[in-house]
């Protein structure tokens, strides 16, 4: 009788799965088909349905904004939902497992690897403070952690990726992980941990760690829900951007920013950062005026100085993690991170 | 008795999770107790790393995420029955 039922509840599985793939693959196809007739479409109504002539002006700027909305929206869907599902193999918890008992170093950049893959909310920022520091992880590798999760954030690296390509994207990556393992290594050295409050060390955490085990159908799941939370939170500011983006492409003239945002201006970078630090939640508006801005002189490294600024130096997160740092380390997190994305926009304007 | 906590620090979820879960709550026919856990001493006793948590007779359920309604109200049954 139990085996018959288990039996049933195992092809019952299985009819699961099979559905779970055939919806999946048409999903799939279904995503490829509207990214590849994105442009055509656009190109379409621009020109034939709307009547706007080639070259013009206004043509140019809603072609452009026909163009980009779609694309961007639709790689965003795609590879947040990707991203995610990744993410589901990843938690906090089992990021603490794999990080302890890691040197200074080794450590830093598993640390800073980690923060890419790991789900992780400025929100939740003291909890995952108190539990890594507790359990014995160096306060260098904690921050190379805090540092490299909210720096290298999904949406930027998907609106770089479609907007600039792979390379521009694979360069934000490269330096943001460059970036927290640097700033990580250098507050290890410093040896501030008299500067986190003190109840932090008064805290027991025991080792063991809650640690889910999950279906393949409930990690898509998660991940549709998360696409759903992170476009629904992010739409309007992509399309407000895009469409702030397609007027600079078609009104301002070329070069027209070489002077003040080229790579000549030595000052550019530095107020690029400044800039960049209270404008956090919106990113996803952010990058396609950005992109505007280049195509029309501005210098590629000023560019990621002020992208990584604007997700990774954030307010709310500085405010949240003053709870459990003392003012000085507050200073020496601002200071360091400021400090490494501004030599890395120098090193790409120079190099690039 | 089913003792439900939610832990979190007034972040945005954390207060959702707690409204997603009284309204389930109210549905119920047994006595459902809810607190709000916010000081990160007594959070970071229940072994998570990041908020809001769910907590229901003393076993953690979720954390970091808002779990669906239907996963919230089986564990609340299942803690219900448990307890009979």
């Amino acid at each position: 009788m139990e085996q018959s039922t288990m039996l049933e509840t195992a092809s019952e599985q299985q009819t699961l799965r099979h559905r779970t793939t055939l919806l999946m693959g048409l999903a799939v196809l279904a995503w490829w088909l509207a990214y590849r007739s994105v442009q055509p479409l656009a190109a379409w109504l621009t020109y034939d349905l709307l009547g706007l002539a080639r070259g013009s002006h206004l043509g140019e700027s809603v072609a452009f904004f026909l163009y980009d909305v779609p694309k961007i929206l639709l790689l965003l869907s795609g590879m947040i939902f990707a991203i995610s599902v990744i993410r589901t193999f990843f938690s906090p918890e089992r990021t603490r497992l794999l990080l302890g008992g890691k040197r200074q170093g080794v450590g830093n950049v598993l640390a800073a690897m980690l923060g890419i893959v790991t789900p992780f909310c400025s929100c939740s920022a003291v909890p995952l403070f108190i539990g890594f520091v507790e359990s014995g992880i160096p306060l260098g590798v904690t921050f190379s952690f805090l540092i490299a999760a909210p720096t290298i954030n999904e949406v930027a690296m998907v609106m770089l990726y479609g907007l600039f390509g792979l390379r521009v994207a694979a360069m934000y990556v490269g330096s943001g992980l460059v970036i927290a393992i640097v700033a990580g290594i250098i507050i290890g050295r410093l040896h501030l941990e008299r500067y986190v409050e003190d109840f932090v060390w008064q805290i027991q955490v025991s080792n063991d760690v809650f640690i889910e085990h999950l279906t393949w159908e409930q990690r898509i799941a998660r991940a549709v829900e998360s696409v759903r939370e992170i476009v629904g939170k992010v739409w309007l500011y992509v399309i407000i951007g895009i469409a702030v983006g397609a007027a600079i492409h078609g009104y301002v003239p070329e070069s027209a920013l070489a002077d003040i945002m080229g790579r000549n201006q030595w000052w550019s970078v530095p107020a690029a950062v400044v800039l960049g630090i209270p404008l956090y939640s919106n990113a996803a508006g952010v990058i396609p005026i950005v992109h505007a801005l280049m195509e029309k002189g501005a210098a590629l490294g000023t560019v990621l100085a002020f992208m990584m600024a604007v997700v990774g130096l954030s307010l709310p997160e500085t405010i949240i993690l003053r709870r459990v740092l003392k003012p000085q380390l507050i200073a020496v997190f601002l200071g360091t991170v400021a400090i490494a994305i501004i030599v890395t926009g120098y090193l790409f304007n120079l190099v690039v | 008795m089913v003792t439900v906590k939610v832990l979190g620090s007034g972040c945005p979820s954390c207060k959702r999770l707690e409204a997603i879960v009284r309204t389930i709550a109210q549905r119920k026919t047994y006595p459902i107790e809810i607190q709000k856990v916010t000081e990160f001493m007594d959070i970071m006793h229940y072994r998570i790393l990041a908020t809001p948590g769910l907590v229901i007779n003393e076993v953690v359920k979720s954390a970091g995420r808002i779990p669906s309604d239907a996963d919230i109200s089986a564990w609340l049954d299942a803690a219900a029955d448990h307890h009979h």
